[in-house]
């Protein structure tokens, strides 16, 4: 397990940020040109940031990079007080586990699992962030209760069984499980009909806030940035370039 | 325990495919191991042909030869042991009983063999099972015949029916002067005696008092209450089958018996021979292993094609589970542990098939093929099959998981369906 990196922390300020980005460049491996730049991007411990961009700007591949599925070719990603790049493959799949809460734009879960299981799956994947939940099972369906799920449609049904709004909301309370310090959405609401987007962004931020968790969103839809604490574009803090083909 | 589970489910999820494949699985490995069944089975069976008779005697040629004519009357001799020999031998101390075997005669396909009436207590098949009446009695006249549960269940006899035994093997020339009478027919037990026409010694030499060198003697007809009337001590007979008072004397009364001077003989040790000639016809066997071998191949193949196939539409169940913090191992680790599953139940149901099926068609196949398969737990051979079988599965699997593990690390959480 990764300890966070003391000597970082403090040349922070004290407290470690969620979220720090410099000199970031990274280039899909031979598949396309597409490449991106962040000479730098930080978020704040608890800070709600929106962040809008239209699809294929380079959202998801910035995302991949802060919850480290990917590396960066060049500059660093740091994590809630930890350097990603001072990790191994496995310890970063395993800080992602502890630290990190995602939810996607759609398909979220696993369809053959009921949504308990979606639930505490990444439980099994982050040993500390299961000891923090006493009882998991308590735990998922207190979240999903405060998200508007009913016990038996989160602990009966296979997940594929469910609506989009109810797969998303199954979705945030899997992000949500084990308070991560960060949660990182993809375009969670993207989804859903315009009404029950609110909707839904309450609930998430709420229990958010309730865990003190920070919460990175990324979104085309400037609409939802309402109740965020910071707005901003990713044109504002990414360059991307795109080459012929 | 997540990993299990997760497999688990998934493949609950997609059982159709799955089971088919399982299904795949279990027909392969049934087959695999219900042909190792019946090769034991028959190759058993084929040991189990003669037992309790410690040698076989007959005139000097190739032991399988011998073998082939006295036991499977497949064949023909190409010399006789006389009487004298014949006589010569059953006054050795080591022999316990001798039984002769006369052959040369047919009925309508079936061979006739002349023999005492201790064959039907001599005559031991599938380790020590004596022969039984399913009808009627052993010969007691003359001119009484025991038919085999082939031969009776081919021509429709039961006892007191008249046959007539034709002279030689494929003639036209038949000993219609002198009838015989069915007087029993033997339950059947899955070896040449089933296709066996049993008469006395003295019967054979009966029907042939008039002829010499294959036909009748002109103006010589002697019937059949003058032949009883005469001398039937045979000149020849065809083979002897020999039990010896100790075991250990076997050796000692077949050195004696081949270097007898007066005639060249040949005594062969039954399930020595029998050995041999399975070596002759074990060619057939291995190929029919290597061809349920491939079938299971197949089977792992097709497994292989299904996993790979649905790899497309499960980029984003990796995604999801690398999201939550599962290394690209553990996706590897997910789907060979998935093919390993199916394969275990393949195998499974596969046993289940076999025992089944074994159960069900046991008796058929004793009855039909004259092979015994022996319901017995599976061997240490089977277990290692079994085993094998698995462990291929994993292997094969390795190149989808492998494939997998490449798109998990190249996918990210982007999934570029």
């Amino acid at each position: 397990m990764a300890q966070p990196d003391m000597t970082r922390i403090e040349a922070a300020g004290g407290r470690p940020e969620a979220i720090r980005l410099e000199t970031l460049r990274f280039a899909w491996p031979g598949r396309t040109s597409f490449r991106l730049e962040v000479p730098e991007f930080r978020v704040g411990r608890g800070e709600k940031v929106f962040l809008l961009g239209e699809s294929g700007t380079g959202k998801s591949t910035l995302l991949s990079l802060i919850c480290g599925i990917n590396a960066p070719d060049r500059g660093s990603v740091m994590v809630d007080g930890t350097a990603l790049a001072d990790l191994s493959a496995p310890a970063r799949d395993r800080f992602r586990a502890e630290r990190i809460g995602v939810i996607f734009q759609m398909f979220n879960l696993l369809p053959y699992a009921s949504p308990l299981e979606n639930i505490l799956l990444p439980l099994s994947f982050a040993p500390d962030r299961r000891r923090r939940v006493t009882d998991p099972r308590a735990e998922a369906l207190r979240l999903t209760g405060a998200l508007g799920l009913q016990d038996d449609l989160v602990t009966g049904a296979r997940a594929a069984e469910l609506s989009i709004g109810q797969q998303q909301r199954v979705a945030a309370a899997r992000a949500l499980i084990g308070a991560p310090a960060l949660i990182v959405a993809d375009e969670p609401t993207s989804a859903l009909d315009t009404a029950r987007q609110g909707a839904f962004l309450d609930l998430l931020m709420t229990q958010a806030e309730a865990q003190g968790a920070t919460l990175l969103m990324v979104s085309h839809d400037a609409r939802l940035s309402g109740r965020f604490d910071r707005v901003l574009d990713l044109s504002e803090i990414a360059m991307t370039t795109r080459g012929a083909g | 325990m997540l990993l299990p589970a997760l497999a688990w489910q998934s493949l609950l999820s997609r059982r159709i495919t799955v089971g088919l494949t399982i299904f795949a699985i279990s027909l392969s490995v049934a087959l695999f191991l219900g042909v190792e069944k019946v090769r034991t089975g028959a190759k058993a069976s084929f040991a189990d042909t003669i037992s309790d008779t410690d040698l076989i005697v007959g005139a000097r040629s190739g032991g399988v030869q011998l073998l082939l004519y006295s036991v499977f009357r497949v064949g023909n001799a190409t010399n006789n042991l006389t009487w004298e020999s014949y006589q010569d031998i059953a006054a050795r101390p080591e022999v316990e009983w001798i039984v002769p075997i006369s052959l040369g005669d047919s009925h309508r396909g079936f061979r006739v063999m002349g023999t005492s009436a201790e064959f039907f207590d001599r005559y031991k098949y599938r380790g020590g099972r004596g022969l039984e009446m399913a009808e009627g009695a052993r010969f007691d006249d003359l001119f009484d015949a025991v038919v085999g549960a082939d031969v009776a269940a081919e021509l429709g006899y039961r006892t007191d029916q008249q046959i007539v035994v034709a002279h030689g093997l494929a003639s036209f020339t038949e000993h219609d002067d002198k009838p015989f009478r069915v007087s029993g027919v033997l339950a059947r037990t899955g070896t040449p005696v089933d296709r066996t026409v049993f008469v006395s010694l003295e019967a054979i030499e009966a029907i042939h008092v008039d002829w010499k060198n294959g036909a009748r003697i002109p103006g010589q007809q002697v019937g059949a209450d003058a032949v009883r009337q005469m001398e039937l001590t045979p000149g020849a007979v065809t083979a002897a089958m020999i039990g010896t008072t100790s075991r250990l004397q076997i050796f000692g009364l077949q050195r004696w018996i081949n270097d007898y001077p007066e005639e060249p003989l040949l005594a062969i040790l039954p399930g020595v021979t029998l050995q041999e000639l399975w070596d002759l016809i074990g060619v057939a066997e291995t190929a029919l292993v290597g061809v349920s071998a491939m079938v299971v191949a197949t089977a792992l193949l097709g497994m292989a094609a299904m996993i790979f196939s649905g790899l497309a539409e499960r980029r984003r169940e990796m995604a999801i589970l690398r999201a939550v913090g599962a290394r690209p191992w553990t996706i590897l680790a997910l789907l060979s542990l998935e093919a390993l599953l199916m394969a275990a139940l393949g195998v499974l149901l596969g046993m289940a098939l076999l025992y089944g099926g074994l159960f069900a068609f046991r008796g058929w196949i004793d009855d039909s093929f004259g092979i015994y398969l022996r319901i017995t737990a599976p061997s240490l051979r089977e277990l290692w099959v079994m085993g094998l079988v698995l462990v291929a599965a994993l292997v094969v699997s390795l190149a989808p998981a492998w494939r997998a593990y490449r798109m998990s690390l190249s996918d990210g959480m982007t999934v570029r369906v």
